[in-house]
């Protein structure tokens, strides 16, 4: 039985936003869904005054990593400036400020696609911005190399995430170096050169989670050849000037051989840059991440010919994440009966969603915070680098479904400190409610 | 025969004397409960792949030392820095000190160049493997925790428990399993929604949040009936973290008999690419909060360390070599312990293989030579008394048992 007008365009904005409002729903009916998928697709066209009001007291979101180790210093150099900090002067408050913008954004921002997909980049290219200085390093990896990129070309993404010095600290590939030992130096925290030699750590997750997957077709050689291939890839001084630098001394100048294709010896900076354009470029990538992408807006057990659809689209596009977009969005498989309500909810989308169809008030302070956390998904706090997973299985533990009915009730109790709900928006049983927890 | 609360649960103690039954009946069961004894097995996943030829030290293979100039424990002797020796061979990370009384005690057993036989070294398929029990193939969706309690006798809600904030892949398929954080904290803050919503998640479709549902309400009622959520907090301090809070929990489970068989917890950050550290640093430190992890454990238990064995697993060990950053890359053989009343401890089990270049594993690794099967398999049948290990680890052989319980 085919959806009606109604039902697709309530289903639609369950995917492409972080839930429906009675104003969207009347926006998309004037419209029609191709209209404002479209719009949705170019967000720098689309005003976006709610949140530029609500963002404007956090004043970390817009300072550089150098800005932010400067005025945020860690607990021991503060100790040794003779400084005691505040507690919003603590490398914790810049992470809770990014956490409180990623909330206030899914609720009011207009941009709503915009802001699905800088989530799930930011979970494809997860940073845990916990681990030493990427404390001061996420703020701008959000906004300077996810942001502007997530309705982009996939290659540019990749190769701005792979210049990134959050990433090139978080896979430790800013202290791989040649493993010649004439030349082998690694960087310490303070910029200096010490001895060192290969880190494949980078390497293997950028074959494995970031472009190719587990099974698209490498071997542990090519992880190794590619960690030849990116030695120097560093960063100028992480705790002082956190920049991308390509550094000629740790470099390894020999010849490489990646996936069968020859790096001839002597290409320096360029070695990572052939092997960016060969992964982004590789069948295997479009496959994998359009697997990903049907499993994020369609089903958790993707349908095999709208990937291999969307992997052509990516192939043909050159990796145009607007055209992968507009594939999907516009299938037959995305508006069949099986695929509505057929995704369980993150739990960053269910509190979004609550509070958007209640039309909460959120300062998106640490009470709502630790609600997240409750339901398992303390943003930008993934630690190993798959971030947080896009599948049900994730998400429906007793625990954490316990964790969901809690917060359904403190909401609508109006219990949770800094968050509002008008009387009578919403119940505790409708937003605990199964129905409520998928999309 | 004092009536335990677990006896209680299994015949709906409640519904019966509800009923009116005798009491004479529910003795009498009490009794039977009594000699079956509940057995519970506790598996400990050290997420991130440690690095166990820095756990248990290989001192006497001299490899060992010119593979590892700056991060390699110094040999036994005297002094807090140095390893400590367990049998002339191997040697104890200084910071596992605190398991040291109970290897000597015989309750804590070590098995060397242990794991799984897969040459993955992605952190995620090696901890699936791991988890599904079926190293190399990834049709199977669920894990062998859960296929344990899909062939046993049926259980109570409480039966088995993951303390962790997800459903693990080795707990999770057909069979019902909880996830907990929290005893405590296990509860509505609204009760009175309870039978509402209950009914309302009976009847969806989706399994996941029907069974998930399910385990949620008939954990809570259960928790109520056995008093368990007013026990005494236990005394005994645990290290600090997520590791040492689940630890507490389960043994508060263990002792308040509400019918815990399996649980699992996981400790994370064993992922020391760079600047592990030697006797100090990254990795002494988790090893320190795993090692009084487990020792707490153990003492909290008290009497009831008898009925428990834990068994520690991690995806992968780490390269032989260590790397240009001080620490070590993704490697394959690794270190498992098992702890408990019935374990035959104060031995390293398994065969060395050895760390010269032409006995490592893709010349870089620590060679396998005991199968995580065989372990587990071993104090499956053995401990829990489980006959259907075919199915529990489907395609996999066991070689002679090991003899690691008794």
């Amino acid at each position: 039985m085919a959806l009606t007008e109604d039902q697709k365009i309530r289903h639609f904005l369950g995917r492409a936003s972080f839930g429906a409002t009675a104003a969207e729903i009347e926006k998309v009916k004037a419209k029609g869904i191709p209209a404002y998928l479209e719009e949705q697709l170019e967000p720098d066209r689309l005003p976006d005054p709610l949140v530029e009001e609500k963002l404007k007291s956090l004043k970390t979101l817009s300072l550089s990593g150098s800005e932010l180790l400067e005025l945020y210093p860690p607990q021991q150099q503060a100790a040794a400036k003779g400084m005691t900090p505040a507690r919003d002067q603590s490398p914790r408050f810049v992470i809770a400020e990014l956490q409180r913008a990623k909330i206030l954004r899914a609720v009011y921002s207009a941009r709503q696609l915009q802001e699905v997909m800088i989530d799930f980049w930011t979970n494809h290219f997860n940073v845990f911005a916990a681990k030493g200085v990427d404390r001061w390093l996420v703020t701008e990896y959000e906004r300077e190399t996810i942001r502007p990129r997530a309705l982009g070309r996939f290659r540019d993404l990749l190769l701005a995430t792979a210049q990134s010095p959050a990433m090139l600290f978080y896979l430790d590939n800013w202290l791989s170096s040649s493993p010649d030992a004439a030349l082998s130096r690694a960087r310490t925290g303070n910029g200096a050169i010490r001895k060192g030699g290969i880190n494949e750590n980078y390497a293997r997750e950028l074959m494995e989670l970031h472009t190719l997957g587990v099974d698209g077709g490498y071997t542990q050689k090519d992880v190794g050849e590619v960690a030849r291939c990116f030695t120097g890839w560093t960063i100028r001084q992480p705790r002082g000037r956190p920049e991308f630098l390509f550094d000629s001394r740790m470099h390894d100048r020999g010849a490489k051989t990646v996936l069968g294709t020859t790096i001839a010896a002597g290409g320096g900076v360029e070695d990572g840059i052939k092997v960016v354009e060969l992964l982004a470029s590789h069948p295997s990538t479009a496959r994998f991440i359009s697997t990903k992408l049907v499993r994020r807006f369609v089903r958790d057990d993707p349908p095999a010919a709208l990937v291999a659809r969307a992997a052509d689209v990516f192939r043909d596009s050159g990796g145009d994440m607007k055209a992968v977009l507009r594939a999907i969005f516009s299938a037959p498989e995305f508006f069949s009966p099986e695929a509505v309500g057929a995704k369980i909810k993150k739990p960053i989308e269910l509190i979004a969603s609550a509070l958007r169809a209640a039309g909460g008030e959120t300062d998106a302070a640490q009470p709502i915070l630790r609600h997240l956390v409750a339901m398992g998904e303390p943003l930008f706090l993934s630690v190993p680098p798959t971030g947080f997973p896009d599948v049900a299985a994730t998400w429906t533990s007793p625990d954490m479904l316990l964790a969901r009915i809690n917060f359904a009730i403190d909401l609508t109790a109006n219990r949770i400190r800094g968050t509002r709900i008008k009387a009578g928006a919403a119940t505790a049983l409708a937003l605990a409610a199964p129905e409520f927890q998928v999309r | 025969m004092e009536l335990t609360r677990r006896m209680f649960l299994k015949t709906s103690g409640i519904g019966l004397l509800a009923l009116g039954l005798p009491p004479s009946f529910l003795v009498r069961a009490a009794a039977a409960e009594a000699e079956r004894k509940n057995k519970v097995l506790v598996v400990v996943f050290q997420r991130g792949g440690m690095d166990g030829l820095n756990a248990v030290i290989p001192f006497k293979d001299r490899a060992y030392y010119a593979l590892r100039p700056t991060i390699a424990l110094a040999e036994p002797g005297s002094g807090s820095d140095r390893a400590i020796d367990l049998d002339g061979f191997y040697a104890l990370h200084p910071a596992l000190a605190p398991l040291k009384p109970l290897f000597a005690a015989g309750r804590l057993a070590v098995v060397h160049a242990a794991g799984s036989p897969d040459n993955s070294r992605s952190h995620f398929d090696a901890q699936d493997y791991m988890e599904t029990g079926t190293p190399g193939v990834k049709s199977i969706r669920d894990g062998w925790l859960n296929r344990l309690l899909q062939y046993g006798a049926a259980g109570g809600p409480l039966r088995a428990a993951a303390v962790t904030f997800r459903m693990p892949r080795i707990l999770a398929g057909d069979a019902p399993a909880l996830t907990l954080t929290s005893v405590e904290e296990f509860r509505l803050r609204d009760p009175l929604l309870a039978p509402a919503l209950e009914q309302r998640y009976a009847n969806v479709s989706d399994p996941l949040l029907r069974k998930s549902a399910a385990g949620l309400f008939d954990a809570m009622r259960t928790l109520q009936a056995t008093g368990a959520l007013s026990a005494p907090p236990s005394k005994e301090a645990y290290p600090s973290g997520r590791f040492g809070a689940s630890l507490k929990q389960i043994a508060a489970l263990v002792k308040s008999q509400v019918g815990l068989e399996i649980a699992f917890t996981e400790v994370d950050g064993w992922d020391t690419h760079v600047g592990e550290g030697g006797a100090s640093g990254q990795m002494a430190n988790r090893l320190k909060e795993f090692g009084e992890g487990l020792a707490t454990f153990a003492r909290d238990l008290g009497e009831h360390i008898e009925d428990v064995v834990v068994v520690t697993l991690s995806e992968f060990g780490r390269t032989a070599r260590e790397n240009g950053n001080r620490g070590t890359d993704h490697g394959h053989g690794n270190v498992m312990f098992v702890m408990g009343g019935k374990v035959k401890g104060g031995k390293v089990y398994g065969r060395w293989p050895g760390l010269d270049p032409d006995a490592l594993y893709e010349g870089r690794d620590l060679a396998l030579t005991t199968d995580f099967r065989a372990v587990c398999g071993e104090v499956l049948a053995r401990h829990l008394g489980r006959t259907e290990l075919d199915k529990i680890f489907p395609a996999y052989r066991a070689p002679a048992p090991l003899g690691i319980v008794t």
